[in-house]
């Protein structure tokens, strides 16, 4: 749900990044405060256990400029991946304008990435969303691990609506921008047609 | 549900500002918030300075609906207010309308008793012209064509501008 405030001029859209545990959700946000500008980000705000591993949300909102004379921000989400956090990630969902999903390239994970992919279709319909209309991109995150697959299979199991696909190296913030613009671009072309 | 765009018009945003404002002084607290539900901010009032509105807005919206979720899992529709006591501020967090919350920090110089009253009667007001602005969404989206979008023209070369290149 994007909030056009015509009397501030502002235009907000909630992207939220999804995908497996582990898969690298929280390093591509990480990665988007560390580089932009201090006027542009706010407060990285990240609810996580003791150990790292993301509990409720991660959140980032970014001042990207202006668009026909409204501020445009973005509000960035991620959900915590493990399997039993199935409700938190129901919740992050509600009202999102996009959806990042973060692919994780090993072997080992393939079977996870397809599990989170069916499970964000079932969450997204629970909040009034079609997995096969909203902005939507697919990144294929940890390229640079000796274990991952060859892009070929990645792209015949996850790929399923000739979506912007993304090759990525989060730590290292390759791919990570691109991503988020693939997204962006979405979002504001639907705005234009509504 | 889904996507329904909320859009606000100046004389909404006006209308709530001021509502807003005068819970504030009449509750005699901090600061008032007005947040979407989806964890964007709407209107606030009050000392802002010291405050992380953004992350407030977000984290309250989260909190709300984690709350949300334990309510439906003991069989309760919702829990319509949250109160957080700390040692000098707290905060009281209610749910207006379908999609709204309203955020009221105060301390020592107002009382939770003064502040739910303020805050019934401002709940009210808000909900009306959340009203409003809902049914004016739903009857443009049956005839979008009245309601000419700023957004009718966006170029690649916009969205290439707000990633500065
Ligand atoms: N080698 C490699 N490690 C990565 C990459 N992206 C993230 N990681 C690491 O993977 C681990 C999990 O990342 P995290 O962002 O916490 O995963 P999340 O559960 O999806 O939020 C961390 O140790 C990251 O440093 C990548 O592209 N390559
Ligand atoms: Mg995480």
């Amino acid at each position: 749900m994007t909030f056009i405030n015509y009397a501030s001029r502002e235009i907000n859209c909630k992207i939220v990044y999804y995908g497996p545990g582990l898969c690298g959700k929280t390093t591509n946000i990480q990665w988007i405060h560390e580089q932009a500008s201090p006027e542009k980000r706010g407060k990285l705000v990240s609810l996580a256990t003791e150990t790292d591993r993301t509990l409720f949300f991660d959140f980032l909102p970014l001042d990207m400029g202006m668009v026909k004379g409204f501020k445009v921000r973005f509000h960035l989400y991620t959900v915590p991946g493990q399997v039993f956090y199935d409700a938190s990630r129901k919740l992050i969902l509600r009202g999102c304008d996009g959806v990042i999903f973060v692919a994780d390239s090993q072997r080992a994970r393939l079977e996870a990435n397809i599990e989170s992919i069916a499970n964000l279709a079932t969450n997204l319909k629970d909040n009034g969303f079609d997995i096969r209309n909203i902005p939507y991109v697919l990144q294929l995150n940890k390229r640079d691990m000796p274990t991952s697959a060859p892009l070929g299979e990645m792209e015949r199991l996850l790929r399923f609506r000739n979506e912007p696909m993304i090759e990525a190296v989060a730590n290292k913030g390759t791919g990570v921008i691109e991503t988020l613009k693939a997204c962006a671009r979405q979002i504001l072309m639907d705005l234009q047609r509504n | 549900m889904g996507k329904l765009d909320l859009v606000m018009f100046e004389e909404e945003f006006t209308q709530l500002q001021e509502i807003i404002g005068r819970l504030q002084v009449d509750s005699s607290s901090k600061v008032v918030f007005l947040v979407d539900k989806n964890g964007q901010q709407i209107a606030a009032s009050g000392d802002l300075r010291s405050i992380d509105a953004t992350s407030l807005a977000s984290l309250t919206a989260g909190n709300v609906a984690a709350t949300d979720g334990l309510a439906k899992l003991i069989g309760e529709k919702e829990f319509s207010l949250l109160f957080h006591e700390g040692e000098k501020d707290n905060l009281h967090i209610s749910i207006v309308g379908k999609r709204g919350i309203l955020v009221v920090l105060f301390d020592h110089n107002s009382s939770l008793a003064l502040v739910r009253l303020r805050v019934k009667k401002a709940s009210r007001e808000l909900q009306e012209i959340f009203e409003m602005v809902e049914k004016r969404a739903q009857s443009q989206s049956g005839e979008s064509s009245k309601f000419e979008s700023p957004f009718s023209e966006i170029t690649d070369e916009d969205i290439d501008k707000l990633f500065g290149d």
